[in-house]
């Protein structure tokens, strides 16, 4: 097998006592949607910031195709083309839809230290803008102010500047979140859309969305990877079984 | 040369326990309501204004400063009810204006119940004598009294801070806002309180500082930069991190203009607090996680 | 950087063309109305606007675009204004400004002391931002303010050039083709610098270092998620701005032929703040009205009154609490 995109070894983050991240160690291959999924608490979030840059690690190596990125900033990571979408909506609200996205694409492309030409309406960022727009859906939302979107369009819209970004790894921490039945199901056939395209590690509660997306799956607890592998084995996997998935399926019935 | 480096040290000192008078309150203003409250040096103004008044008319200087203390928490609680308390939720552009505004008009004011030009307050008869602290050294007793005092009330702010229900409150409203309400205490008064509380430290402070310094119209603008100065250093929100930061600015302000040529001497407060912010951004005891 | 609730940006929309193109002719012919009332003074007065107006859009320029709250912006004013004035008094005294390691001679060519004058702002700008800028919040907003006042107390303390008296100037800068000293030709220089720096920030706004900006005010996190890392962009900004109030603080000098360290005193950025406040944050032509406002209405009550202060400082605190848009919200400047 090539080498893989992300390699994370041995990774320990810790907030005082409390050890949110505990010598954690998963690889992700070329081209898969890894899902990671575990109870509430289990430092999904956390691995995610640490994967993004947003959180430094406290110890152990975040490699990127061959590359330590651990002591890396966000905007390197970034440029090396590790890109996240926020579980809670992170936009410039007071700028269109399609801003929002033009600057990732503007962000892309290089610095931004133009100062006279007229960048709102330059198809140069504004063209790819519309095709990540089109992607998700939001296409005719191209000029609403992104802070008068509904619920909903505002996670696509986070969808589609993670992808005009132009990532060789996308982070998606709960792109469904919040989201109606058919919101998600919207979401989950753009994933799938997706899926073979790009790099994914996918950070969901929805069960039924991460084994019907997921070519591989890592399972959280209390910030250790206590499994990882293809779905059946995941969903056979004993210990996985006793320390989360049959609870949740169980809230899952009932809900 | 250790006469002069003991005086300028005293000095510093004194200089520093008032600063500390002032940033004690703006800190907590600061930290706890996240004001920016630029009137805070009109209260030290006032309140050495009505001092000077009450100490005229009387004789005495404690009376004054009694009066002072008393008479400034009162305008604190008022200019906090009539004007601040409406700019907890809005941004700090406006607390700036709006507090912009209140030192306008203060100052105003107070050049039209006192007149313009500065006044002289008098030297309580108790201490207007010098003691020989070195052979060759005689230093005021007035500056020791108010290094005295600000020691006694700073250990008094110490102790309420740390061991009453209302410290208690103000330290986690310092560090975690949220906590305050979650502790069901009722939030207005306690910003009330804090805010009066401030004021009268202020009007101690400038009670004190009268009979050293002149009474005049803008006496509080350098003092009260060189205590947001002291905060900063400190740590926004931190009494421990003001006190410590007030007498390091108070000694080296003082033994600088000393002992550096002018021009230098007044810059090597801020040459300081640079230095303080590039190696740790949040002050050096930051009280918020 | 700390959220400020209300703050709107402005790309400016149609509205506010609307009311500029009758703005620029009334501007345009302020002179002659002066010139007809037989009142000079009023012309000066509103070359005074003017420069206030440049000076407060540059603040805007960090504070309303880029959402840095900046309380000691008087500074580079006064920076520019003494730069220009100390040129012209080692001019008019005859001793170089600097014998070592060059020979600098004061001047009194616009040419070369205007440049000089800008430059020196923004170089402060650049060395007080880079410190400042390293941290957010309350912290930047009392390390702006206290960088200032050291500047403050720097000229107070400059006992050749007047101390905290000041200095007069003998004229103003020579600018080979125009007439400085002619105060008409002076408004009109005013105007035209005014107008252009306006238009400057209209084009910058837009552009791709005014979306980061303003990105950067809107969401910093989402910014760096986007790989922009904001202390460059808001460095260059904190620089730009500077730069342009020391042109501002070159205007003031020439203007008033007088400089006094009370031109970068605290309470003149305030007055600057206000003025932003009072026209509208963020859009373009709210803190020239803002300023005009400001001057005409101290100026107006000062008719009326010594104690001016006493309703002054308490018709700003009402209009800051009640008027939430300030005046380009009356006017019907909105917002895409």
């Amino acid at each position: 097998m090539s080498r893989p995109a992300l390699e994370v070894e041995h990774l320990n983050k810790f907030f005082g006592a409390l050890k949110a991240t505990d010598d954690l160690s998963l690889t992700v291959e070329v081209g898969e949607l890894h899902a990671i999924i575990g109870p509430n608490g289990a430092g999904k979030s956390t691995l995610i910031s640490q994967l993004s840059g947003q959180l430094r690690p406290t110890s152990g190596h975040i490699r990127f195709f061959g590359e330590d990125l651990s002591r890396r900033s966000m905007a390197c990571r970034v440029q090396r083309g590790i890109v996240r979408s926020f579980q809670i909506t992170s936009l410039c609200r007071e700028f269109s839809t399609l801003t929002n996205v033009a600057l990732a694409v503007q962000a892309r492309i290089g610095h931004s230290f133009h100062f006279f030409r007229n960048a709102e309406d330059d198809p140069l960022f504004t063209a790819p803008a519309q095709d990540a727009l089109e992607r998700v859906g939001l296409g005719h939302r191209a000029h609403v102010a992104a802070g008068h979107l509904a619920h909903g369009e505002q996670r696509q819209l986070e969808l589609a500047i993670a992808l005009a970004a132009k990532p060789r790894l996308l982070l998606l921490d709960e792109p469904m979140a919040g989201m109606g039945l058919d919101e998600s199901m919207k979401v989950v056939e753009l994933l799938l859309s997706l899926k073979g395209h790009y790099t994914i590690v996918l950070v969901e509660h929805d069960m039924d969305a991460v084994f019907a997306l997921a070519d591989r799956i890592s399972v959280l607890v209390y910030g250790h990877c206590i499994a990882s592998g293809a779905p059946e084995r995941i969903r056979e996997d004993p210990a996985v079984q006793d320390a989360y998935l049959g609870e949740d399926e169980a809230d899952a019935r009932s809900a | 040369m250790i006469a002069v480096l003991l005086e300028q040290a005293l000095n510093g000192l004194q200089l520093g326990v008032t600063l500390f008078l002032l940033a004690s309150g703006l800190t907590l203003v600061l930290g706890i309501m996240r004001l920016v409250n630029l009137a805070h040096g009109s209260l030290y103004m006032v309140g050495a204004y009505i001092a000077f008044t009450i100490q005229s008319a009387s004789g005495s200087f404690s009376l004054g400063l009694l009066a002072a203390a008393a008479a400034t928490a009162l305008i604190g609680a008022v200019l906090e009810r009539l004007l601040f308390e409406r700019l907890y939720q809005r941004g700090y552009l406006e607390q700036v204006i709006v507090s912009f505004g209140a030192v306008m008009f203060l100052d105003e004011l107070v050049r039209v119940l006192w007149g313009p030009l500065p006044l002289k307050a008098p030297m309580p008869e108790v201490f207007d004598w010098s003691v020989e602290l070195l052979p060759g050294l005689l230093y005021p007793t007035y500056r020791l009294a108010i290094i005295a005092v600000g020691m006694v009330v700073s250990i008094l702010l110490y102790l309420l801070v740390t061991h009453t229900r209302i410290g208690m409150m103000v330290r986690a409203g310092a560090s975690d806002r949220s906590m305050i309400s979650a502790l069901g205490v009722n939030i207005r008064d306690l910003y009330t309180a804090v805010f009066a509380g401030g004021a009268a430290l202020a009007a101690i402070a400038g009670t004190m500082a009268g009979p050293i310094y002149s009474v005049q119209i803008g006496m509080g603008e350098s003092v009260l930069v060189q205590s947001l100065i002291a905060i900063v250093i400190g740590g926004i929100g931190s009494i421990r991190g003001a006190a410590i930061a007030a007498v390091l600015v108070g000694v080296s302000d003082t033994i600088g203009r000393v002992f550096l040529p002018p021009g230098i001497a007044q810059i090597t407060v801020y040459v300081f607090m640079a230095a303080v912010l590039v190696c740790r951004p949040r002050g050096l005891f930051p009280a918020h996680v | 950087m700390s959220k400020i609730p209300f703050l709107r940006i402005g790309p400016p929309a149609i509205p506010a063309f609307f009311w500029a193109v009758p703005l620029v002719v009334v501007l345009l012919a302020v002179p002659f109305i002066c010139e007809a009332l037989g009142q000079p003074f009023y012309l000066r007065v509103a070359s005074r606007i003017l420069i206030f107006a440049l000076a407060a859009s540059s603040l805007n320029l960090v504070l309303g675009f880029g959402g840095m709250v900046s309380l000691g912006h008087a500074a580079f004013v006064g920076i520019g204004s003494y730069v220009v004035a100390v040129l012209a008094w080692h001019l008019s005294n005859e001793v170089p400004v600097l014998t070592w390691p060059i020979v600098i001679e004061g001047t009194t060519n616009a040419a070369l002391a205007w440049p000089a004058a800008i430059g020196a702002s923004a170089l402060a700008a650049f060395v007080v931002g880079a410190i400042s800028l390293r941290t957010t919040g309350l912290y930047f907003i009392m390390i702006t303010l206290a960088f200032a006042q050291m500047i403050y107390y720097y000229a107070v303390s400059l006992q050749q050039y007047g101390g905290d008296d000041g200095m007069k100037m003998r004229g103003r800068s020579v600018l080979p083709g125009l007439d400085l000293a002619n105060r008409t030709t002076f408004y009109y220089l005013v105007l035209v610098a005014l107008l252009l720096c306006i238009a400057f920030l209209f084009c910058l706004a837009r552009s791709r270092f005014g979306l980061v900006i303003r990105g950067i005010r809107q969401n910093e996190t989402r910014m760096r998620a986007l790989g922009i890392e904001p202390y460059p962009y808001q460095l260059t900004c904190f620089t730009i701005s500077g730069a342009m109030a020391g042109f501002a603080g070159v205007l003031m000098a020439n203007l008033d032929t007088f400089v006094s360290p009370s031109d970068l005193s605290m309470a003149r950025s305030d007055e600057l703040v206000a003025m932003i406040l009072l026209g509208g944050v963020g859009s373009l032509w709210g803190p020239p009205l803002g300023a005009a406002f400001y001057i005409l209405a101290q100026l107006g009550l000062g008719n009326l009154t010594t104690h001016w202060p006493l309703a002054f400082g308490p018709a700003l605190i009402i209009v800051v609490l009640f008027a939430r848009r300030g005046l380009v919200g009356i006017f019907g400047e909105r917002q895409r």
